[in-house]
């Protein structure tokens, strides 16, 4: 927690001091991080747009209802809750981490800086798992009056609308849209959180060598926290939009 | 502890004291927040098809009030915006209320555009049974191997 302690009027414009009171780098991964929210909201709402006008979109309740090792078992949101879990536990890790490099404490912003890529690492596990299952799990489909089996992929969506076709309930293709929304942005977001990961790790062995305290000040852990936290948020929305409505 | 000189753009250099209380207790409001999501997301679930459109929408636009508190705490709290001063704040979020005309307008768009399929551009009145046929791009396509 911090509090500033500024004296009331102080005349920001007036020159001779940054108005944002903020080094340049963090005002400028602020300005970065705003451009990237606007790139993440342009790709969200164009899904938005597609799926609005379309009858039928797919359920992500049926997509979504794997879990590794559970077999055909239909566990609907708990696969994708974990990997929320996993994200938030290791934006908490990261806080601590900026927390530790404000008491300048080294072995403190290690520890967390391990944990925060421990997280980063096990999502990008979370997400692996759950594209191989998608692309590679065959989904009996309704095609010309013949049944084929389907995964999900760029080019194919095999949970259109349900029919009955001899004597029992099959779906017939959806939106192809789905899979290109879906792995696109799963995908964009993904690689957010690889660029993280990467990035955590070159702080860590800064930190490791003792860069910061050279340099009297933890900032780029900060700066780097700062992204870390944004992919998270990223995620809150990419949840909300794909896995819960 | 205060943090040591960084930067000679910072006029006022932030005191960060107290521990890590504050940061704990927003790793279980957002938990709390997601699982309440999660709750609803799974009642939309388990009740599917014999909820009224209008409690569906509700729903979901619940669901949409809950991620928008997640994002304002990670935000204020976890990337530290709230303790940061005032003009900073406004040049990070008056942009983003862009948002509010963009999500609007495309989804209306969006809707429209289904509007004018199921009625062939308004000369056909809309049907159940076009609205339960597949796409036609969706199958055309699919066929392409």
């Amino acid at each position: 927690m911090s509090t500033t302690t500024m004296p009331a009027g102080t005349k920001w414009w007036t020159g001779g001091k940054s108005p944002f009171n903020a080094s340049y780098g963090k005002v400028m991964m602020w300005y970065f991080l705003m451009s990237d929210a606007f790139t993440f909201g342009a790709f969200l709402i164009s899904y938005g747009t597609i799926r609005f006008s379309v009858n039928n979109w797919a359920d992500p309740n049926h997509v979504f209802n794997a879990f590794p090792f559970a077999g055909h078992a239909n566990l609907p949101l708990a696969f994708v809750s974990l990997m929320t879990f996993i994200l938030i536990a290791s934006s908490v890790t990261m806080v601590l981490a900026v927390h530790e490099g404000h008491n300048m404490n080294r072995k403190g912003v290690e520890k967390y800086m391990i944990l925060t890529i421990i997280g980063g690492i096990a999502f990008l596990s979370c997400q692996a798992w759950e594209w191989t299952h998608l692309i590679t799990g065959d989904h009996a489909v309704l095609v010309n009056g013949q049944v084929e089996s389907w995964g999900t992929t760029m080019a194919k969506n095999p949970w259109g609308p349900e029919v009955m076709h001899n004597g029992q309930l099959i779906s017939t293709p959806g939106p192809i849209a789905f899979g290109g929304y879906f792995f696109g942005i799963t995908g964009f977001h993904g690689f957010h959180v690889l660029s993280g990961v990467v990035i955590n790790i070159i702080m860590y062995i800064k930190t490791k060598l003792g860069h910061f305290d050279e340099r009297g000040h933890y900032e780029m852990i900060e700066k780097a926290g700062l992204y870390w936290h944004f992919v998270d948020l990223v995620w809150v929305f990419v949840f909300l939009c794909f896995y819960l409505v | 502890m205060s943090t040591p000189s960084s930067s000679s753009e910072i006029t006022f250099h932030p005191q960060h004291t107290g521990g890590t209380k504050r940061i704990w207790k927003i790793f279980w409001v957002l938990s709390a927040l997601t699982i309440i999501e999660l709750g609803l997301g799974y009642f939309l679930y388990a009740q599917h098809g014999h909820l009224a459109y209008l409690v569906v929408i509700s729903t979901k636009i619940v669901i949409g009030i809950l991620t928008l508190m997640k994002a304002y705490y990670i935000v204020s709290v976890f990337m530290h915006l709230g303790d940061e001063v005032r003009n900073l704040i406004m040049t990070i979020v008056v942009p983003l209320v862009l948002f509010v005309w963009f999500i609007i307008a495309f989804l209306a768009d969006g809707n429209s555009w289904k509007n004018l399929r199921n009625t062939n551009g308004g000369s056909r009145t809309y049907t159940e049974q076009e609205a339960a046929k597949p796409a036609p791009a969706a199958i055309e396509k699919g066929d392409k191997k």
